[in-house]
């Protein structure tokens, strides 16, 4: 687990932003293409790749991609 | 061990009924085409079918229990129960189920009644009809199970309106000896029960003027206090918590392995959580059909739509085992394992306005 992984995996939820866009510092809801459903699609994301719980709450209190990071990371007990 | 069985009880046939209304989320208009593509490809809802202004749930379980009931050549004074279970009855009082009893012709030794369950409506109706039949060998037992959501969203709610559509569905059951037990696995979380609710119109908060207040949470959520609000991603999170747990306790009780379902049918509010759900208890995806694209989150009707929409030719021709699984408003969830035998399943109907008559 790393956090450049991550932030590929982050950026292919989304379908206009360019990759390289993407760092540990992008405030994501600021993105154009941000929405609701990209809420949704990172949830299944972690879902799926971490197998922990991360919920619409957490995801509130992030504004960088590394904040979300940093979750994973404690939530699965390597951060 | 939360797990129970319900014995010699056989499910005989299967009519769902849709509004022919059909709309396309491609002509929504609170979302961008952006917006609208995303939306599309996440939740898999494309079409919806939306009752006009004169239908309702109970117009839609009236006519899949009309043609059911001439299909399966069952006379109307051998229905002992009618349960008509819905979030969007009639009236507030009488219940529906009675106003059904008296359209559909059914005896005065008919008892009906209605229950309020909304996406895990399938099993639990399955277990509570089953458990009942169980004690009135003699007679049969009709299950209406629909909703009519739509008529509860703010059209101006880009949350909730592309998603929700409306169907009304039939099932017959009834006793026999030699049918093999169904199992349930049913659960209930009331410190969720804000995450879908209808605030206002009940007894605790009754409607008033003030109901009709329109309040925009963020842009494009626009909508008043009787009108369903929809936490999406709270309901998210707790179907990825809680639905392949739910189902994988229910096959541990029936000694039953993934491998040996025929298929599983899944509530349908999203394709997202849908593919986590089946990944988490490893099926294939032809073993778990979806109505989502043409039917949308249809509330209680989810179950027996996909089953009739996408699983007749099986259901009328062979012997299947099959998960049941529903979750959503209450919250409530819950799981159903059956082995049908060959049973009347009709192709999905749909009910035109002039059709409608009270």
């Amino acid at each position: 687990m790393s956090i450049e992984l991550f932030i590929s995996q982050f950026a292919e939820q989304f379908d206009e932003t360019d990759p390289t866009e993407f760092t540990p510092h992008t405030e994501f809801k600021r993105l154009n293409e941000w929405s609701s459903m990209h809420a949704l699609l990172i949830i299944a994301l972690i879902d799926a790749e971490y197998n922990i719980p991360f919920t619409g709450e957490d995801l509130q209190t992030c504004t960088t991609i590394a904040d979300i990071y940093q979750i994973i990371s404690r939530r699965m007990g390597s951060g | 061990m939360p797990c129970f069985s319900v014995s010699h009880i056989r499910p005989e046939g299967l009519a769902v009924c849709v509004p022919a209304n059909k709309v396309s989320n491609q002509d929504y208009p609170y979302l961008t085409q952006r917006e609208r593509a995303l939306l599309i490809k996440t939740t898999g809802i494309a079409y919806r079918h939306v009752c006009t202004a004169r239908q309702c749930a109970s117009d839609l379980c009236f006519e899949a229990a009309q043609q059911l009931l001439q299909a399966l050549n069952w006379k109307q004074e051998d229905i002992g129960i009618l349960v008509f279970v819905s979030q969007t009855p009639d009236y507030l009082t009488p219940a529906t189920a009675a106003v059904l009893q008296s359209r559909l012709a059914l005896p005065h030794s008919c008892l009906a009644f209605d229950v309020n369950l909304g996406c895990s409506a399938y099993p639990y109706a399955l277990a509570l009809m089953g458990s009942l039949l169980a004690n009135m060998p003699h007679k049969k037992g009709l299950l209406l199970v629909g909703d009519a959501l739509t008529r509860l969203v703010s059209e101006q709610d880009k949350s909730a309106a592309p998603l929700f559509s409306d169907a009304g569905s039939a099932t017959a059951l009834c006793f026999a000896p030699l049918a093999p037990p169904m199992l349930f696995n049913l659960q209930t979380d009331g410190s969720g029960s804000h995450a879908i609710i209808v605030p206002h119109g009940g007894a605790r908060h009754p409607f008033t003027a003030n109901s009709l207040t329109v309040t925009e949470k963020e842009k494009g959520i626009a909508r008043n206090a009787a009108q369903l609000h929809l936490n999406g991603l709270e309901i998210f999170n707790f179907g990825l918590r809680e639905v392949a747990a739910n189902a994988e306790q229910l096959l541990h009780y029936a000694q039953t392995l993934p491998d040996d379902l025929d298929y599983a049918v899944f509530h349908q509010a999203n394709k997202l959580l849908n593919d986590r759900i089946r990944h988490k208890l490893q099926l294939p995806e032809n073993k778990t059909p979806s109505s989502l694209y043409h039917y949308g989150n249809t509330g209680s009707a989810t179950i027996p739509l996909t089953m009739a929409a996408c699983l007749q030719t099986q259901l009328t021709s062979q012997k299947l085992t099959l998960l049941l699984s529903g979750f959503g408003v209450g919250l409530s969830w819950g799981s159903a394992l059956l082995r049908t035998t060959p049973m009347v399943c009709l192709p999905i109907i749909e009910l035109g306005e002039d059709a409608v008559q009270r």
